[in-house]
């Protein structure tokens, strides 16, 4: 969903000369534009600040107490992450969500794959590219009902796939060895759609002259691919890579569809184990909650933290 | 164009190409394709354990029928259109505001407040969870569409923001320059000067925003107890609880919580990948 952020900042070299001739401006009109962009600004960045900004901050806050959300709040230091330290589950909620990191990461050469079979001129290739993008327009809470179908134990299409070629009964979902894996896999699906639809978009934009340039030169194929297409691809592979990585760590909905967590705890992430400590059934403890959040929110800080130095870097290049 | 176009290969390379593209999709979407078919089928075929073969018969009709008249979706599907609609109109137009006057003017705390919307939107939900419920609960709006709304809508803002911004800095800035020496006020200039200009940027946020709240499932449950103000992701997920074994009711309820976005999808769909690949190519 962020990769509107990463439209490289390209405006603001002719913003910058430009606003510089308009501060020479008459003293009223010089008020008016100093004051402008604030009244501009109110009322999304009010917004921001009350329902994104200052909850980081209370989070962060809240992870210090012991609180059940209602009654009073009790300062307790550090003992949230004392305890998240000992804890077994943090242990394979942290190891789920490097598993969901390093698999979620295939969805780039998948989608390059994808989008380098579907880069063609055939009557019908524009309904099927947008055919090929369907799994990430739908919802996940539907492509996790759609998953929990086909891996269905008895009459889902994939054990039954599985035992016409093994003879083995497995129940993906229900197996603690597998149950991430499934789960991660569903997640997939709209993943390379989307980094698909990134590629197919960057190659539409690949210089046609280097290409030809490169066939003059005998190169075709993987070498090709690597030498020429793969460069120019640049922009879309740092997207594709910026909403990999968040969205793995967001992985929410379809742990919660899928599994609820289980079999015994076994495909919880960050993300749901915090959901289930703050308000479930396991009690409403919302600052050992909120103590895991902080733990996902720096670990997701310093991925952001790369991503804007990065496209801070780019905009310095112009 | 890479890889080779198919037009300069053997005809041969063509007909297996024509060929083989249906086949790829057919498996990349058949768990989408199975779900389509169960929603069709009659009920005895599941019984009966006929649950990938050729369906007995065609029963959409009494399905989808059931689905609408034996359950609440109708009314979530009309919840998640009450909380969409409003997000996207206001998420849509603050961000016209706040892009406007990030792209526009100079002054100092220009890039601070553009990084924090940016990094905003990137945070995991689980950060915010805590106060905003609380937030949500200490204003009496818990379990009603307006506390979704509004914190949908102050969500979307930070993406919004980004994605008008480098549209509205992307427009030539002499328009605005004139403007100001015929002594335009600001407001003016951006109501009737830049506004205008903002049209493919706003249909494109609106498609954007549109599926991403429809398709939103944590807030819904976070936000949202009772069924009278629940959309239709947590419902669906609710009623996939008393549909146990009920395959054709899921697969139509799945079908039908996902068309209003897929809908959204194909009548916009130029506008919807322009908004999605912004950024992707370089010039």
């Amino acid at each position: 969903m962020a990769s509107a952020f990463f439209e490289r900042i390209k405006g603001r070299t002719s913003v910058m000369s430009a606003s510089s001739s308009i501060m020479g401006g008459g003293t009223r009109l010089f008020r008016q534009r100093a004051l402008a962009p604030w009244l501009f600004l109110a009322p999304g960045l009010l917004f921001f600040l009350i329902y994104v900004l200052i909850p980081i901050v209370r989070s962060i806050w809240i992870g210090f107490f012991d609180w059940d959300g209602l009654g009073e709040m009790k300062w307790i230091g550090l003992s949230n992450y004392i305890e998240l330290m000992g804890d077994e589950s943090f242990y394979t909620s942290l190891k789920n969500n490097v598993a969901w990191l390093l698999l979620y990461m295939l969805s780039i050469p998948a989608g390059l794959a994808i989008a380098l079979f579907l880069n063609q001129t055939i009557p019908g290739i524009r309904i099927y590219k947008s055919l090929f993008f369907f799994p990430f327009v739908i919802s996940q809470v539907v492509v996790g009902l759609i998953f929990s179908w086909f891996y269905a134990p008895g009459f889902g299409l994939l054990p039954a796939l599985i035992k016409s070629l093994t003879g083995a009964n497995i129940a993906i979902l229900a197996d603690a060895r597998y149950a991430t894996y499934g789960v991660i896999a569903a997640g997939l699906w709209p993943q390379i759609a989307y980094c698909m639809i990134l590629y197919l978009t960057g190659l539409n934009a690949i210089n046609p002259e280097q290409i030809e340039a490169g066939r003059m030169d005998g190169a075709k194929g993987l070498k090709m691919l690597w030498h020429i297409v793969i460069p120019q691809l640049g922009p879309a592979t740092f997207i594709a890579v910026v909403v990999t990585v968040i969205g793995s760590l967001r992985s929410f909905d379809l742990v919660s569809i899928m599994t609820s967590g289980g079999p015994y705890g076994s495909t919880r992430v960050l993300s749901y184990f915090m959901y289930e400590q703050a308000l479930s059934e396991y009690g409403y403890r919302m600052g050992y909650g909120a103590a895991i959040a902080v733990v996902l929110f720096a670990i997701m800080m310093v991925f952001i933290s790369l991503f804007i130095v990065r496209m801070l870097s780019e905009q310095r290049r112009g | 164009m890479f890889p080779k176009p198919i037009e300069r290969s053997a005809p041969w390379v063509g007909v297996v190409y024509k060929l083989l593209v249906p086949i790829v999709l057919f498996f990349w979407l058949l768990p989408l394709i199975g779900v389509a078919l169960t929603s069709i089928r009659p009920a005895g075929d599941l019984a009966a354990g006929n649950y990938f073969g050729i369906p007995s018969g065609f029963a959409g009709v009494e399905n989808y029928t059931a689905v609408f008249r034996d359950s609440p979706i109708g009314h979530y599907i009309l919840n998640s259109f009450i909380v969409t609609v409003p997000t996207v109109i206001g998420a849509v137009s603050l961000s016209c505001l706040t892009g406007f006057a990030l792209a526009i003017y100079r002054f100092r705390a220009n890039m601070v407040v553009f990084f924090m919307f940016v990094a905003g939107n990137f945070v995991p939900f689980q950060i915010l969870m805590v106060p905003v419920r609380d937030f949500t609960l200490q204003l009496g709006l818990y379990d009603t569409v307006l506390g979704l709304i509004l914190f949908h809508t102050a969500f979307q803002t930070g993406f919004c923001t980004l994605f008008m911004r480098n549209f509205i800095a992307a427009l030539p800035f002499a328009l605005i320059e004139s403007a100001r020496v015929e002594g335009v006020s600001e407001w003016k200039i951006f109501r009737y000067i830049i506004l205008p200009l903002m049209r493919p940027a706003i249909a494109a946020l609106a498609v954007l925003i549109f599926t991403f709240v429809w398709n939103d499932y944590f807030w819904a449950t976070v936000l949202v107890q009772g069924e009278h103000a629940m959309p239709v992701t947590a419902g669906l997920y609710s009623l996939n609880g008393q549909w146990v074994a009920a395959w054709h009711l899921v697969s139509a309820g799945s079908i039908v919580a996902a068309l209003p976005p897929v809908a959204m999808f194909f009548l916009m769909q130029r506008h919807f990948i322009a908004g999605l690949t912004l950024g992707a190519t370089k010039g």
